[in-house]
């Protein structure tokens, strides 16, 4: 449900580089979504169409880039991809686990004219 | 939700009154219909000038041409977290805060874990010792509100209508409604939702997860976002563990996968137990804040 609240601020967003950059057309919007973030990825693109109906972002493509989640295991020190929170170490197993990537939300670029 | 800027006002009740008028940043927003005011500017097709050879580029966009009367497609960096705006209210929350050495905690699980009652009860445990404030968020009723109210300490009701969570722009307005004292304890006791408000910054201390004894062990794992966003656990109703066959070491190590050395207490709101650790667990950091803003002011004065 937070996906709309999300939504809008990813409109507000762009409208607000809009006045800045000076462009009165979105074409497509790049989203960088962690693998951990707390984000449906098809709840988002419903909502964002919704959303960018009444804005300059309508009819605007939207490109999801999934950043995968990442993790430093605190037993034995690797660097590890994890898909979830509650993923276990590979290597040795444990699940103390420091997350260092895939928590992101962020607008990464726009194609505008 | 406001059909302006969808932050949740419109529906969004304090104290039963509409959060209005609002104000959402010193620049206009102006991204619907009715306040359009670039949708019908035509400005001419932007070029990219290099100074170094004197050179105006109409060629530099995406599809590397240019042609007469037709705009040219670029792209534009933008590189900002979604929640930017939100972050950004938690910033001035969490500033506020700090300043005036109030020491908030973001309440969190899922609805009827016991929340309003452990507040309740907390209140009646610390309120000889420092001031305390309330704000309370749910979807609908001022009845926890009222709850707080009953026990003499200052409550705001925050209703989000069909919102799912509190976010830091409804607790600034909150905040400014309320009798907050200097050195003092805000609760924020969020909407009963164990997904959505893990994401929402209030500019709080610390979010507290409270897991009631009559959930499942697993909830940690079917929620993850909440667990691995909050700082402290709470499980509360462990009175009532003789009649139930809830595992309270497997619902630890669920919650430990999730967020590692997480600090659990086991408490039951209603019969006290565990509740003399948890108020000293909030007592040591109000402590902390304190000390945080008496440093600030000796910082400040030795610069003044």
């Amino acid at each position: 449900m937070h996906e709309m609240s999300l939504a809008e601020n990813i409109i507000q967003l762009i409208e607000d580089a809009a006045l800045e950059q000076q462009f009165t057309q979105v074409i497509t919007v790049w989203l960088e979504i962690g693998q951990l973030a707390c984000v449906e990825k098809e709840s988002l693109r419903f909502y964002f169409d919704v959303v960018a109906q009444d804005s300059i972002a309508r009819q605007s493509k939207l490109e999801i880039i999934e950043i995968p989640g990442q993790a430093l295991c605190n037993q034995c020190n690797q660097d590890i991809l994890i898909t979830a929170y509650h993923a276990a170490c590979p290597h040795c197993g444990s699940y103390a686990l420091q997350v260092t990537q895939g928590n992101e939300m962020r607008i990464k670029e726009l194609e505008v004219k | 939700m406001c059909t302006t800027c969808g932050c949740g006002i419109g529906q969004t009740r304090i104290n039963g009154k509409s959060m209005q008028p609002h104000q959402h940043s010193d620049k206009p927003l102006n991204y619907r219909p009715h306040k359009h005011s670039h949708a019908h500017e035509h400005n001419p097709a932007p070029a990219a000038t290099d100074l170094s050879s004197n050179t105006v580029h109409f060629g530099t966009g995406i599809a590397d041409t240019h042609a007469p009367g037709m705009s040219q497609a670029r792209m534009i960096k933008i590189e900002r977290d979604i929640l930017a705006t939100n972050n950004r209210y938690a910033d001035e929350n969490r500033r506020y805060l700090s300043e005036h050495g109030i020491f908030a905690l973001n309440l969190v699980s899922s609805p009827g874990s016991g929340k309003t009652t452990l507040l309740v009860k907390t209140i009646e445990m610390l309120r000889s010792k420092l001031p305390i404030a309330v704000i309370e968020g749910d979807q609908q009723t001022d009845h926890d509100a009222a709850r707080i109210r009953a026990t003499g300490i200052p409550a705001i009701q925050i209703n989000t209508g069909k919102g799912c969570h509190l976010d830091a722009h409804m607790v600034r307005h909150a905040i400014q409604q309320l009798p907050l004292q200097n050195n003092s304890l805000l609760f924020i006791e969020n909407v009963g939702n164990l997904v959505c408000p893990s994401g929402f910054d209030l500019g709080e201390a610390h979010k507290i997860v409270t897991l009631s004894v009559t959930e499942g062990e697993d909830k940690p794992l079917k929620y993850p976002d909440m667990f691995h966003a909050a700082d402290l656990m709470l499980l509360n109703k462990c009175d009532l563990l003789p009649h139930l066959t809830f595992d309270v070491d497997l619902a630890i190590e669920y919650a430990h996968r999730i967020h590692p050395a997480m600090p659990v207490l086991q408490i039951s709101a209603t019969q006290g137990s565990g509740m003399p650790e948890w108020v000293d667990w909030i007592m040591a950091g109000c402590r902390s804040v304190a000390t945080a803003k008496q440093n600030l002011k000796q910082f400040d004065f030795t610069f003044d």
